[in-house]
C-alpha cells in the first residue's frame, strides 16, 4: 500500500492547477451572479434614449411594488418619464432576463442529456418549428391576434414544440432514447422544417424583412402582456430543470452506469428534454431566435463553477438572463436611435468574450 | 434512514437459463453459474465470446431471458433504485464525466441511498469519506477526474461502485487499461475488500493467469456458452485453451495457482 500513496503524490504533483475544480464557495458565485443580475438589470432601464434619473427609477419602482400593501413611496418619475418605464423599458428588461434565463438554462439542459458541449436550445427542431411557424402566420395571416395576444408568438410556440415532437417521436421510434439517434432525428426535422420555412418565405418576398427581423431575434416590441403570455411555462420549465440537476449528474457518468445507480435514464432524458424545449418555445415565441446564449452560457459558468449540474442549471439560469440583458443594452445604445438586431449583438458581444474565456482555460492548462 | 451505515455482507448470485440476442445474432444461451457470498467469480472467455454482455445481462441493463437471483429473490420487478443498493457495476470503458472532482464522482455512488433532490447527507459524505480512504483517493478529492492516470482512475472507479455499499461487486476488465504493477494493485484490494468485508465479486477477466490468481473459481465463456467452469486449476488446461482460445499454451503451476504460458 505504501506504493500506492507514492504514486497519489508524485501523481499530484505532475498536475498543473488547471486540473484542479476550481472550488470557489457556492455562496460567493451565486452571490457574484445575483449582483451581476442586478447590475444588469439596472443598467438596462436607466439607459436609453430617454434619460431616467436612477435615484427617481428606483422610488417609482418601490412606488409600484409597495402598493398593494397601502404604502405609497413620493418622489417617483411622473408623465411620460413614467410610462417609459413602466411600458417601454421595463418590460423589455424583464423580458430580455426571461428569455435569456430560459435559453440558457435550456441549453444546459440538452447538453446534459446529450452528453454533448456542442448541444444548443435549437438542436432538435425548436428553432426551425419556430421559424415555419411565424413564417406562416406572418405571410398568410398578417395582424391577426387571439384575443390581446399577437398570432405570431403562439404559431411560433405551437411550431417549436411540433419540431421538437417529431424529433423525439421519429428518434424513439428509430432508436429509442439512445442519445445519437435522437440527435440525427433532430438534425432531420430541422432540416426539413427549415426547408419549409425558406420554400414558404420565398413564395413571399413581400414580408421577407418581416419575416427575417422575427428570425434574427427581438425584444424591441415587449409588452407586459407578452410577459404574462410566457411566464407560466417558463416558470414550471424552468423549475423542471432546476430539479434534475443532480440526475444529470448521474446521467454524465454513461447511461449504463446510470442504471446500475438506480436512474432511469429515458425517463429523464425524456423528462429534461421536454422542460427545456418548453422553455425555449416560449422564449422564442416572444423574442425570435436569439443564437448564442443557449450555447455559450452554460460553458461560461463551467469554467467558473466546476461541472456539476447543480450549479450550472442555476447559474446558467442567473448569467443567462444577465447576459441577454447587456446584450440588449448594447443593441440599443450602439447605433441610437437605430437598434440593432439582439441576435446580432448576442454573437457579437459573446463570441470575442468566449474566446477569451477559451484562451484563459487553456493557458492554465 | 440516518445513522450509521449497514454493515456490508456478500450476497449469493445465482443465474439459470440466461439468455440474450442482438437482432438475430444469438449472444448467450442458457448460461448458468451460482457465486456463494464472499465469493470471487471470474468470467473468462475469447473476444467475442459474450462475457461483457453477461455481466449487462445480470444487471438487467440488457434484455435478457432467464432469472437472476440475488440471495434466492428474482431481480426482475425489483424497483431499479433497490437493484442499485444490491449491485454495483463498473464497465470497461467508463465514462468520467468533465469538470467534476474526484469526490464528488465517488459521490454519485450514493445515488441510490439518497433523495435525488437533497444534498449529500452526513451518513453520505461518511461513506465516501471511508471508501477514499480505503482507496488512498483522498489527496484526489478536489482533483477533475478526467486529469487522473489511468490506474488512479480505475481506483476513483471503484471507489464509486463501492460508496454504493452494494452487495455484489460487477466488473467489466477492471485492469484492461493496466499495466501489471497497477493491475495487481487493483487486484489486491479488490482481494482485500472481498475478505474484508465479505463482499461477492464477479469480474471479467482477459488475463488468464491473473483471473486464476485471484479468482476462486472460473466460468470459461465461448460462443455465448459456458463451456467449462470450475477452480483455475480445473479450467485453465493446455486442451481447454487450445479448443476455445485456439491457443497455443503450457500451464505451469504457480505458487498461486496455475500460469498461462504461451508458446510460440
Amino acid at each position: 500500500m505504501s506504493t500506492l500513496t507514492h504514486r497519489t503524490r508524485s501523481g499530484r504533483t505532475t498536475a498543473g492547477p488547471g486540473a484542479v475544480r476550481p472550488r470557489r464557495p457556492a455562496a460567493l458565485v451565486y452571490g457574484a451572479a445575483v449582483a451581476g443580475l442586478l447590475a444588469a438589470v439596472l443598467a438596462g432601464i436607466w439607459v436609453g434614449a430617454v434619460p431616467l434619473p436612477p435615484g427617481q427609477v428606483v422610488l417609482t419602482l418601490l412606488d409600484r411594488a409597495l402598493e398593494p400593501f397601502g404604502v405609497s413611496v413620493d418622489g417617483g418619475l411622473e408623465g411620460t418619464q413614467a410610462a417609459v418605464l413602466l411600458q417601454l423599458r421595463l418590460p423589455r428588461v424583464v423580458l430580455a432576463v426571461l428569455v435569456g434565463a430560459a435559453l440558457a438554462i435550456a441549453g444546459a439542459g440538452y447538453q446534459g442529456v446529450f452528453r454533448n458541449p456542442l448541444a444548443d436550445p435549437y438542436l432538435l427542431g425548436a428553432a426551425a418549428g419556430a421559424g415555419l411557424g411565424a413564417t406562416l402566420t406572418i405571410a398568410y395571416a398578417p395582424a391577426q391576434s387571439l384575443g390581446p395576444v399577437g398570432i405570431v408568438p403562439l404559431a411560433a410556440f405551437a411550431g417549436a414544440l411540433v419540431g421538437v415532437g417529431c424529433a423525439l417521436a421519429l428518434g424513439t421510434v428509430a432508436g429509442g432514447s439512445h442519445s445519437p439517434t435522437l440527435l440525427l432525428a433532430g438534425i432531420a426535422v430541422a432540416a426539413f422544417l427549415s426547408a419549409a420555412q425558406s420554400l414558404v418565405q420565398q413564395q413571399n418576398t413581400d414580408d421577407l424583412r418581416e419575416i427575417y427581423g422575427w428570425m434574427i431575434g427581438q425584444l424591441g416590441s415587449s409588452h407586459w402582456s407578452d410577459i404574462a403570455l410566457v411566464l407560466p411555462y417558463l416558470a414550471v420549465s424552468c423549475a423542471v430543470l432546476l430539479f434534475c440537476g443532480r440526475a444529470l449528474d448521474v446521467l454524465s457518468v454513461g447511461d449504463d452506469e446510470a442504471s446500475s445507480l438506480g436512474v432511469h435514464p429515458g425517463r429523464l432524458r425524456l423528462l429534461v428534454i421536454v422542460a427545456a424545449s418548453l422553455a425555449t418555445a416560449s422564449a422564442v415565441s416572444v423574442s425570435g431566435l436569439i443564437g448564442f446564449v443557449g450555447l455559450v452560457v452554460p460553458h461560461v459558468v463551467r469554467r467558473l463553477a466546476g461541472g456539476s449540474y447543480t450549479r450550472v442549471l442555476p447559474l446558467s439560469l442567473l448569467v443567462g438572463g444577465a447576459f441577454l440583458v447587456v446584450a440588449d443594452l448594447v443593441a440599443r445604445v450602439v447605433l441610437a436611435p437605430a437598434e440593432l438586431p439582439i441576435g446580432v449583438v448576442t454573437a457579437f458581444v459573446g463570441a470575442p468574450f468566449f474566446a477569451v474565456l477559451l484562451w484563459a482555460g487553456a493557458r492554465r492548462r | 434512514m440516518t445513522g450509521q451505515p449497514p454493515p456490508v455482507h456478500g450476497a449469493r448470485v445465482e443465474v439459470v437459463g440466461l439468455g440474450a440476442s442482438y437482432g438475430r445474432t444469438r449472444v448467450l444461451d442458457s448460461v448458468r453459474f451460482t457465486v456463494g457470498p464472499g465469493g470471487w467469480l471470474a468470467v473468462i472467455g475469447p473476444n467475442g465470446s459474450g462475457k461483457s454482455t453477461l455481466l449487462r445481462s445480470v444487471l438487467g441493463l440488457q434484455r435478457h431471458e432467464g432469472q437472476v437471483r440475488i440471495d434466492g429473490v428474482p431481480t426482475t420487478g425489483l424497483p431499479r433504485r433497490e437493484r442499485a443498493r444490491l449491485l454495483a457495476y463498473a464497465p470497461q470503458l467508463p465514462v468520467l464525466p468533465e469538470g467534476i472532482s474526484t469526490l464528488e464522482y465517488v459521490t454519485l455512488g450514493r445515488t441510490p441511498h439518497r433523495p435525488l433532490l437533497a444534498a449529500p447527507r452526513r451518513v453520505d459524505r461518511e461513506v465516501v469519506a471511508d471508501v477514499m480512504a480505503r482507496l488512498e483517493l483522498e489527496s484526489l478529492a478536489d482533483r477533475l477526474v478526467v486529469t487522473l492516470s489511468g490506474g488512479e482512475q480505475q481506483r476513483a472507479v471503484l471507489a464509486r461502485a463501492l460508496a454504493q455499499r452494494p452487495r455484489v461487486l460487477f466488473l467489466d476488465e477492471p485492469t484492461a487499461a493496466l499495466d501489471l504493477g497497477h493491475a495487481q494493485q487493483v487486484l489486491d484490494l479488490l482481494d482485500g475488500l472481498r475478505r474484508q468485508d465479505g463482499l461477492t465479486v464477479v469480474t471479467t477477466l482477459h488475463d488468464l493467469t491473473l483471473a486464476g490468481q485471484y479468482a476462486d473459481r472460473l466460468t470459461l465463456l465461448a460462443g455465448g456458452r459456458v463451456v467449462a467452469e470450475g477452480t483455475p486449476a480445473q479450467v485453465l488446461t493446455p486442451e481447454i485453451l487450445s479448443v476455445h482460445y485456439g491457443a497455443r499454451a503450457h500451464v505451469v503451476s504457480g505458487p498461486d495457482g496455475p500460469a498461462v504460458l504461451p508458446v510460440r
